[in-house]
């Protein structure tokens, strides 16, 4: 287990540096001075000049990737030029409301979905397993800016239930669960019918196994068997699946947070990349990317917890 | 392989596919799609440029179908190209992701073991990147145009492809015919092209059916970010964004233009199941 | 004599694709209270239906157009579900075939043996004692530490012990054993026959014993149940059946038998012809097609059950003159 879980985390620490470098890489050597972009054709060229130094572009690449990197690992996500301040304040201004809302909406998607999945296996070909099949597709079909879009017009701006923009009051708890629903809703549908369809699947095929069998033998009562005989194997599937799918939900986030004028790394990310502030688009996309391959580290390591077969036996 | 040899197994494929009423309504979605994209010339009842300052932000009516956007342009003309720009990226990304992925992966499969360990971790390395988080970073970059969109999505998805041909043809290089046709003197390259090719070819296509409606997805998404298509394209996502901007006046704008992209994923989603069920009878999944 | 199962002219049908499947037709089968009976057949022969129309847990395309399970004297499906569950693992329990995946892979030993006490009044402490004397009691070494084992973390002759420890640990009235010994070495089969022999003799239990080895069957039980096709053939205590057979296939399967074969042959014999279409079985006896001795009244009328001896019947039209 001890080694498992070591070789997986040295495994995702390579590909966030080689992924972080590649795109650090592809910034920097693209076409037309980045100063330029940064500050605009009447820019002086001794004002580039000195943003070129203060952002460490007039040094080889390599050694720039070296030298961000040896910042990072101080702590240090370098320095938003345009609006001088660490790039570090607003990137960690912003990452709470992500994860809050991310959060929540794999907590609501998943719960529902775990049941539904649950259920229609349990009460198959009822009508419960009929309409969760089709209501799972059609949540499925429904991208999640469109679902925010939609949500946006009918409970925010017709109904007037939610409120349309923003994360709520500093402080005001009730007032940030308010904001959170319509973001979160919009996030978590599509998984809702993800989830509640392998989850059905897997539910039916662990039911056909034969220690089912044998708890239906010793005259377990059903629910027990249902909840906890069967449940517990089949969510493995849904478990990996939701820790590689966080970065379906960070896309999603994106979406939400502009959608929902709501502060956040996506909104942070799309708001830098408009005005062209590459340090802040580079820390930013670091903390996002390492959260998702940190994600996706744990989906494994809560995989092999859950599932004892895999904590003995060798990774392929 | 003789035509006799090949029309009967054909045939089961397409015979099974009419029988299942959910291939017939995939089918058929995307056909209404396909014929709105080619014949959207023909169909259009406006040009989908032309402005019309009098038909500003107009519901919908006989006269505009979907209403009319702030620019007073006929809504559902624009959706109509868009199924065009839709179809096109989509089936140009797919094919393009399948075609790196299905090399990198028999390269992987049949090569030595430190380049199968390289591609994979450079298929890891791509998945490893958010998908409308890393268009957003090259969208802005480079300039917004189709050919962006074609690029994001590629890198994005290459890399399920890639392992599919990757294990595909480590199973099949593994048995003991390619070793006999080997010893006969037999080139990679036919081996490659005659054993594995026709092997990875069912698993692609049901891949690429669900695969493409994410493109088609990706690309909305992102020029509803306005970092995809050039402004005054008409994509489905450009027509989001003209509809988030003037929510309180063009609403039947969100609603339109959601709807097609739902359409798509219902029909490429459905196909693909059934194309699975079908081609691949392991992979058959409780419905 | 009081029966700890008693069936009678059992059948059950099977809704298939192909039509309908007669898996078990007009079955008899007798389990005095406290005796070990063998049941025999070849693999298709209804023994798995048999089993799961006992613990009425058969599968859900399965139909039982007549008969009666008596267990203990109540027969069992005039019961309501709830009645039934109550009876599952404390009257009847069953060890099945397959140790490997008898078992749940995620929960530990001990969570599943506690959990099978679910309808016990006693702490969980109690249960937990309860279950490591159990475990004790199959002989497995250090049982307290292996509560806390995981299945896979066990071998299979061990958790064929752990299934034996979680069938008899409520002292049900009846253990049904289903090829609880085929998926092991002839080593452990040996162990395990042993084992089951003496937790008998404490426990006092019926055993329903189901094995295609002749040998473990002669060892182990008094009484034997040859069943061919879905029908019971032949029934009586072991010493008759095996010195003097009443049914053509109960004979053609003791000289298949390996461990009975006294001349060095070259080749195995076995009987010629296959098992007959379940979907629509034969009007006559069920064995014609393949039997040395039929003649024109066996594929046209179904033989009666013939009495040959004393608690020894068959369904033989020359079962009389066969003897």
């Amino acid at each position: 287990m001890g080694r498992y879980i070591l070789q997986r985390v040295a495994l995702g620490l390579a590909i966030l540096v080689v992924a972080i470098s590649a795109l650090y890489a592809f910034m920097i050597s693209l076409p037309g001075d980045p100063t330029t972009v940064l500050l605009g054709p009447r820019a002086t060229d001794e004002m580039r000049a000195i943003f070129s130094e203060r952002m460490g572009l007039n040094k080889p690449l390599p050694v720039q990737i070296v030298e961000f990197w040896g910042r990072v690992l101080t702590g240090d996500l370098g320095e938003d030029v345009l609006r001088n301040r660490p790039v570090a304040t607003p990137v960690f201004e912003a990452l709470p409301f992500t994860l809050v809302l991310i959060l929540t909406s794999i907590g609501w998607s998943a719960t529902l979905g775990i049941l539904l999945g649950a259920f229609s296996a349990a009460y198959r070909n009822s009508l419960i397993d009929r309409v969760t099949g089709v209501l799972s597709v059609a949540m499925l079909a429904a991208p999640s800016f469109v679902v925010a879009l939609w949500s946006l017009l009918i409970f925010a701006v017709i109904l007037n239930w939610f409120p349309a923009i923003g994360a709520g009051e500093r402080g005001n708890l009730a007032d940030q669960i308010h904001h959170l629903v319509l973001p979160s809703f919009a996030i978590g549908l599509a998984w809702v019918g993800y989830i509640a369809r392998i989850v059905r699947a897997s539910m039916l095929e662990v039911m056909g196994e034969n220690h089912i069998r044998t708890a239906r033998a010793f005259g377990l009562p059903p629910h027990r068997i249902i909840y906890r005989y069967a449940l517990r194997i089949a969510v493995l599937p849904a478990v990996s699946v939701l820790g590689v799918g966080v970065g379906g939900l960070l896309s999603s986030a994106v979406f939400a947070e502009i959608v929902f004028a709501r502060p956040g790394i996506g909104r942070l990310i799309y708001d830098s990349v408009i005005t062209r502030n590459y340090p802040v688009v580079m820390g930013s996309m670091l903390v996002a990317i390492s959260f998702f391959v940190l994600c996706t580290l744990v989906a494994d390591v809560v995989n092999a917890m859950l599932d004892p077969r895999l904590r003995t036996s060798k990774q392929s | 392989m003789s035509i006799a040899e090949r029309s009967p197994f054909k045939y089961s494929v397409a015979g099974r596919l009419i029988s299942d009423p959910l291939a017939v309504a995939a089918v058929t979605i995307i056909a209404i799609l396909v014929l709105g994209a080619v014949f959207a010339d023909f169909i259009a009842p406006y040009d989908y440029k032309a402005l019309n300052v009098r038909a500003r932000f107009a519901p919908p009516s006989f006269e505009h179908l979907l209403g009319t956007d702030n620019l007073g342009r006929d809504t559902f003309s624009r959706l109509l190209f868009g199924a065009r720009i839709a179809l096109f990226v989509g089936m140009t990304s797919v094919g393009l992701a399948a075609l790196i992925g299905l090399t990198l992966g028999m390269i992987a499969g049949f090569g030595p073991r430190w380049l199968d360990n390289t591609i994979l971790f450079l298929f890891d390395t791509l998945r490893a990147y958010p998908t409308i988080i890393l268009a957003l970073a090259l969208g802005a970059l480079l300039s917004p145009g189709l050919g962006t969109v074609i690029s994001v999505v590629v890198l994005t998805s290459l890399s399920e492809y890639g392992r599919v041909a990757r294990t595909q043809t480590q199973a099949i290089s593994g048995r003991e015919f390619i070793d006999a046709e080997r010893a006969m003197g037999a080139s990679t390259m036919r081996i490659l092209v005659m054993h594995i090719l026709p092997n990875v070819l069912g698993p692609f296509f049901i891949l690429a059916a669900i695969n493409l409606p994410v493109v088609i997805t990706i690309e909305a998404g992102m020029s509803f970010l306005g970092v995809g298509v050039a402004p005054g394209t008409p994509s489905w996502g450009a027509t989001l964004k003209d509809g988030f901007d003037y929510i309180r006046n063009t609403p039947w704008l969100i609603v339109s233009g959601g709807i097609p992209l739902i359409l798509v994923t219902l029909g490429f989603t459905f196909l693909g199941e059934s194309l699975r069920d079908v081609l691949d009878p392991k992979l058959r999944k409780e419905r | 004599m009081k029966a700890a199962l008693d069936i009678r002219n059992l059948s059950v049908d099977y809704h298939t694709r192909a039509g309908r499947l007669r898996a078990l037709r007009n079955v008899d089968l007798l389990v005095p209270a406290g005796e070990v009976v063998g049941l025999v057949g070849e693999s298709g022969c209804g023994k798995s239906t048999l089993i799961s129309a006992v613990l009425r847990l058969l599968a859900e395309n399965a139909e039982v157009p007549d008969g009666e399970i008596f267990l203990d004297g109540t027969d069992l499906l005039a019961l309501s579900d709830a009645e039934m569950r109550l009876r599952r693992g404390r009257e009847v329990s069953v060890v099945f075939q397959d140790p490997m995946t008898g078992l749940n892979p995620v929960l530990t030993i001990g969570r599943q043996m506690i959990d099978i006490q679910h309808r016990e009044a006693l702490s969980r402490a109690a249960k937990r004692k309860r279950a490591v004397d159990m475990l004790a009691r199959v002989r497995i070494s250090d049982p307290a530490s292996r509560m806390d084992a995981y299945p896979h973390e066990l071998s299979g002759g061990m958790r064929q012990r752990v299934a034996i420890a979680m069938a008899l640990m409520m002292n049900p009235k009846l253990l049904i054993a289903d090829e609880p010994t085929t998926a092991l070495d002839a080593t452990l089969e040996v162990q395990i026959i042993e084992l089951l022999q003496e937790l008998q003799g404490e426990i006092g239990c019926a055993i329903l014993f189901i094995s295609h080895h002749l040998g473990v069957i002669a060892e182990l039980c008094q009484r034997v149940v040859v069943m061919y096709a879905g029908s019971a053939v032949e029934e009586g205590r072991v010493r008759d059946i095996f010195h003097t057979p009443a049914h053509p296939y109960t004979k053609a399967l003791l000289d298949c038998d390996p461990g009975r074969i006294k001349d060095r042959r070259q080749t195995l014999p076995s009987i010629p012809g296959s098992l007959p279409d379940l979907t629509s079985p034969p009007p006559g006896c069920i064995f014609a097609a393949r039997c040395a001795n039929a003649e024109a009244k066996c594929g046209a009328m179904r033989p009666p059950r013939v009495d040959t001896a004393p608690e020894h019947w068959a369904t033989c039209h020359f079962a009389e003159t066969a003897r």
